[in-house]
Parts: C-alpha cells; sequence; structure tokens
C-alpha cells in the first residue's frame, strides 16, 4: 500500500535555528530519505518553500478567487511530504516515527486510494481469479 | 425437485448446531474472511448470509460433518458475488478491495484461527479508544449493533455509525490483522485488555442484573478474555484480567439483596459466591503468577483472591490486601486503588490511620468529585465515633451518586448514624 506522510511544522522554529543547528536538521532528514531509499519505501518526497509563499484558490459566487497565503494560516504549516510504499499501516506508523519532524512538528500518515480513482477499478472477474 | 433425504436434521437440531457454530466459530470466521482485505464489513455480511443459507439448506439436506467449513465456502462464494455484483452496480467504496483480495480456502478442514489478529486490530493505536470494545463485541462475536449500543447506553444510530466508521479505517488506513512483535507485545496486549476489562465494566456497572443486555456484557467479556489468554498462554496479564473478571462475576449474585439493595463487598453471604467461577478465577490467576511478571490485572485478581479469604478463614487476609493495593498504587498510580488501599490500612490499624490516609488523597483533584471517597470517608468517620462530621460526608457522597440502590444504601447508611 501507498501512504502520504504530511509534515507540518512551526517555520518560525526552523528561522530562529543557527546555521549549525539548520545543518543538523538537513543532515537528519537527508539520512531519514537514504534509510526510506534503502528500504525500497521510498515513492517521492519533497520540502515545500514557506506557507506564507503560497497562492490559494477558491471559487466564490461563480468566479476563481486567488488569494495571497496559505489555505489555513496556523502556527503549524505544511512543510514538506514522503510518499511510501510498504504493507501496511503499522509498517507506515513505524517509518512515521522516524521522520525527524516528529521531534518537532507533526506527521500525518494516510493511505492513497489504491490505483487511482474507483472508476478505474479492475473487473471483478479478473480480481477474483488473482484472489485464487 | 430435491429427492427425499433419509437422515435429516430436523428444526430444532438445525438451529442448535448453527447457533453452537455461530457461538464459537463467529469470529474464527470473520477474521479469517476479512484477513486479507481487511474488509470486516464484507466479512460480517457474506457470513451473515452464509449463516441465512445454512437455515435453509441444513433441514433438507441435514447438518453437515464441518459445519464451520461449509459455511466458510459459502461464505466465500458471497463474497465473489459481492465482488461480481459491484462490477455492475455503482463502485461502491465498501467492497472495492474485497474484490482484489479473497481469502483462500484453507486446504484441510482446520481453518486457521486469526482472531487474536483481528483483536489486535480492534485495539489498534490508530483506533479511536472509546469504541475498541464496540468493535470487539461485535467483529468477534456478533453481537448486534443495537445489542451493544444499549449496553453502552448510547443510541443505536450512533453505535452504528461508529463501527462503521472504525470498520472503515481498519480497511482503508490497511491495520493489518497482525500479532505484534515481542517489543510492542506489552503496550499492544495492554490496549486489548483494556477494552476487554471495559465491555466486562459496562455490564458489571447493571448490578440489579436487570438489563439482560448489559448483564450478557460480563459474560460476553470473559469469553474475549478467555480467547485471548487461550490464544496467547504465555502472557500472564491476560491470565490476570481474566481471573479478575470470573472473581468479579462469582460474587454477582450477592451483590444486591432481594429487592435490589446494594451489598457491599464485607456484607455479602459469601455461601452465594460461586464456588465454580472462583475456582476457574484461582486456576488462571496461578497460572498468571507462574510467569513471575507482575502486572495491574494479576494485582487486581489477587486482590480479589484475598477477599476469597473469607470463605475459608471467615476474614479476608487484610495484611496481604496491604501489600498487594501498595504494589497496585506503585504500578498505576491510581487514586482509586490509593483509596481502598486507605480502607484496608483501616481494618489494620484502626479508622484514625485509615482517615489520615484519605487525608492525605484528598489533593488529587481526580478524587475532588469521586463519591467513594466521600463514601469511603464517611465511613471511617462513623467508626470513629465522629458523627456530625460523618453525616456531613455521607450527604456529600449522596449528592455525588446517580445510581438508585447506591443512594439507598448511603441514605441507610446516614439515618443508622447515633444522633446526639
Amino acid at each position: 500500500m501507498q501512504y502520504l506522510l504530511t509534515l507540518y511544522s512551526d517555520e518560525a522554529g526552523w528561522n530562529n535555528m543557527s546555521p549549525e543547528q539548520q545543518k543538523q536538521g538537513i543532515a537528519a532528514y537527508a539520512a531519514y530519505g537514504q534509510a526510506l531509499q534503502q528500504a525500497g519505501a521510498l515513492v517521492n518526497s519533497n520540502r515545500l518553500r514557506p506557507g506564507n509563499t503560497a497562492t490559494t484558490l477558491r471559487t466564490n459566487n461563480g468566479k476563481v478567487q486567488v488569494l495571497d497565503g496559505p489555505f489555513i494560516e496556523s502556527k503549524e504549516q505544511l512543510a514538506g511530504y514522503y510518499l511510501i510504499e510498504v504493507p501496511d499501516l503499522d509498517a507506515a506508523l513505524s517509518w512515521a516515527g522516524k521522520c525527524p519532524t516528529v521531534g518537532h512538528g507533526i506527521v500525518e500518515v494516510r493511505a492513497i486510494w489504491p490505483s487511482g480513482a474507483p472508476s478505474q477499478q479492475k473487473p471483478a472477474q479478473e480480481a477474483v481469479a488473482a484472489g485464487r | 425437485m430435491t429427492s427425499p433425504n433419509l437422515n435429516p436434521c430436523r428444526g430444532t437440531q438445525v438451529r442448535a448446531t448453527a447457533e453452537a457454530v455461530a457461538r464459537h466459530s463467529y469470529g474464527k470466521l470473520v477474521a479469517f474472511l476479512a484477513a486479507r482485505s481487511g474488509n470486516l464489513a464484507a466479512a460480517e455480511d457474506a457470513l451473515s448470509e452464509a449463516f441465512a443459507a445454512a437455515l435453509r439448506d441444513w433441514p433438507e439436506n441435514g447438518c453437515p460433518a464441518n459445519p464451520e467449513a461449509w459455511l466458510l465456502t459459502v461464505a466465500r462464494r458471497k463474497l465473489i458475488d459481492m465482488a461480481r455484483r459491484h462490477r455492475h452496480e455503482a463502485p461502491a467504496e465498501d467492497y472495492e478491495l474485497s474484490a482484489v483480495e479473497l481469502p483462500d480456502l484453507p486446504q484441510d478442514s482446520d481453518i486457521p484461527d486469526r482472531r487474536l489478529g483481528l483483536l489486535f486490530a480492534c485495539a489498534h493505536p490508530a483506533i479511536d479508544a472509546a469504541i475498541r470494545a464496540p468493535l470487539m463485541l461485535q467483529a468477534v462475536l456478533g453481537l448486534d449493533a443495537a445489542r451493544i449500543a444499549s449496553a453502552f447506553l448510547i443510541s443505536p444510530a450512533t453505535m452504528g455509525q461508529r463501527l462503521v466508521r472504525a470498520k472503515n479505517k481498519i480497511r482503508i488506513a490497511g491495520i493489518p490483522f497482525r500479532i505484534p512483535e515481542r517489543a510492542e507485545m506489552p503496550e499492544r496486549l495492554e490496549a486489548v485488555l483494556d477494552a476487554i476489562y471495559a465491555a466486562f465494566a459496562e455490564g458489571w456497572l447493571d448490578a440489579a442484573g436487570t438489563d439482560a443486555g448489559r448483564r450478557d456484557l460480563a459474560t460476553e467479556a470473559i469469553y474475549l478474555g478467555s480467547i485471548v489468554a487461550e490464544l496467547l498462554p504465555e502472557e500472564p496479564e491476560a491470565l490476570g484480567l481474566l481471573a479478575l473478571m470470573l472473581h468479579a462475576e462469582a460474587r454477582r449474585k450477592a451483590r444486591r439483596g432481594p429487592e435490589g439493595e446494594y451489598i457491599p463487598l464485607a456484607a455479602q453471604d459469601v455461601s452465594l459466591w460461586d464456588a465454580g467461577l472462583i475456582a476457574r478465577a484461582e486456576t488462571a490467576l496461578r497460572r498468571a503468577a507462574a510467569k513471575n511478571t507482575l502486572g495491574r490485572y494479576q494485582l487486581e485478581a489477587a486482590i480479589q483472591s484475598a477477599h476469597v479469604d473469607r470463605c475459608r478463614t471467615g476474614a479476608p487476609n487484610w495484611p496481604a490486601l496491604l501489600d498487594l493495593y501498595d504494589a497496585l498504587v506503585a504500578i498505576t498510580g491510581s487514586p482509586v486503588a490509593a483509596l481502598n488501599r486507605a480502607l484496608v490500612l483501616s481494618e489494620i490499624d484502626g479508622p484514625a490511620i485509615g482517615l489520615a490516609a484519605l487525608e492525605e488523597l484528598a489533593s488529587d483533584p481526580r478524587l475532588n468529585e469521586y463519591q467513594p471517597w466521600w463514601a469511603a470517608r464517611a465511613e471511617l468517620l462513623a467508626r470513629a465515633g465522629a458523627w456530625q462530621q460523618a453525616d456531613h460526608a455521607y450527604e456529600i457522597a449522596y449528592g455525588m451518586e446517580r445510581d438508585p440502590s447506591m443512594r439507598q444504601y448511603l441514605e441507610r447508611r446516614r439515618a443508622a448514624l447515633p444522633r446526639p
């Protein structure tokens, strides 16, 4: 199964760190990504630019409205993600627990819809055969 | 046309066989059907259709030699049917995974027992703690949502929704039916045992036994506890919980008088205690003790066991009780355990010492609005001859209690105080 680990953290915390601390932080994430890759669990991962550089779109009275700023104005902002492939939630939680973000922020774990949208489901006949 | 069957099973026999299989195999079949897909709802639906088919088929063709295997074969076919139907109908989220992950039929007639994995899934840390006990009662024992709802005193609709949500979480989030490894076992097992004990406590609260649904829940919880103890024979805490529940259940008849009035442990007629259940409890506790690893449930069971000494010697084993409560307070830090310890202390060293110990606990905010603390204080003040203070404490305890029989008891105790 694929899981998306979304990382939320206080951006001010990062900015208040000394260059040496920031270097250590980057090294910790690099090591974590390497471990995921070596285990064959990593599908994709990225770090995001700060929340105050986000742009938000929504429809208001039938018109698309573009706004400066993130969807939710809160101390913790979406800071990055890891898309991983593991057998089950226990394995996903175990990886999430090793993510450096847990030490200073929040990690949310969610399963990805299998094989995309429901309309792309495998035909049951084939599926039944696969189950035998 | 069906040919006349020479050896049909009669209607009552069919029902009895089906009920016996439902009782002993329900959880095993659900666990097996859902183990790969994690789809409990589909497994439960398929199994209930298989039971309905059995009630139609067996009177005609006789009860099968292996009813469990018969039901599994039929239920598995139902799952395949569901998958086919969903190919043509709207792709409902519910059966999506069952379509791709059907269980293989076991090679021989022995169906692997995956109930333990199912129990650990129900009490997984990713599942809301409040729904764990209801989920186990439904998935492992087949209790319907309405009955669970009445025991937990919430509406059937709400209970139904919460159960559906929890089952969705197991399936969609990919919670495995897995027995935890050594390192995580203590914590994970504790969650399973706590949920079982929560189910037992719901049944236990209905002490008068007027509500059949709640009373039976204690029996169901004991059944769950015995499944865990049987499947994890090396875990002393599983045995400890079983012993604790059996000891408590043994005293059910003695806990209320003929008019449903509350009877405290010390005043209970020991001849009403169930000797058979006590013997089972003591066996479980001895087996737990042989593992030499102490835990909360073993201590609580041992406390119940020390009260049983009354059957032999006429009095509880107070020094043993004090040691046990000391250990329980040390392990759990529970203010309730500390309160009971103070009461034991008063039996050994007199009410003044007991009162002093109670006073020490008064600063714990968790006891602020706790009826038993005030009732205990009232009792000890009365024993110490401080009638007026006792009267006041009984009044507060009374004001905090909701249970009618308990209120009556407190009222009686208060009225029995000598008036100046």
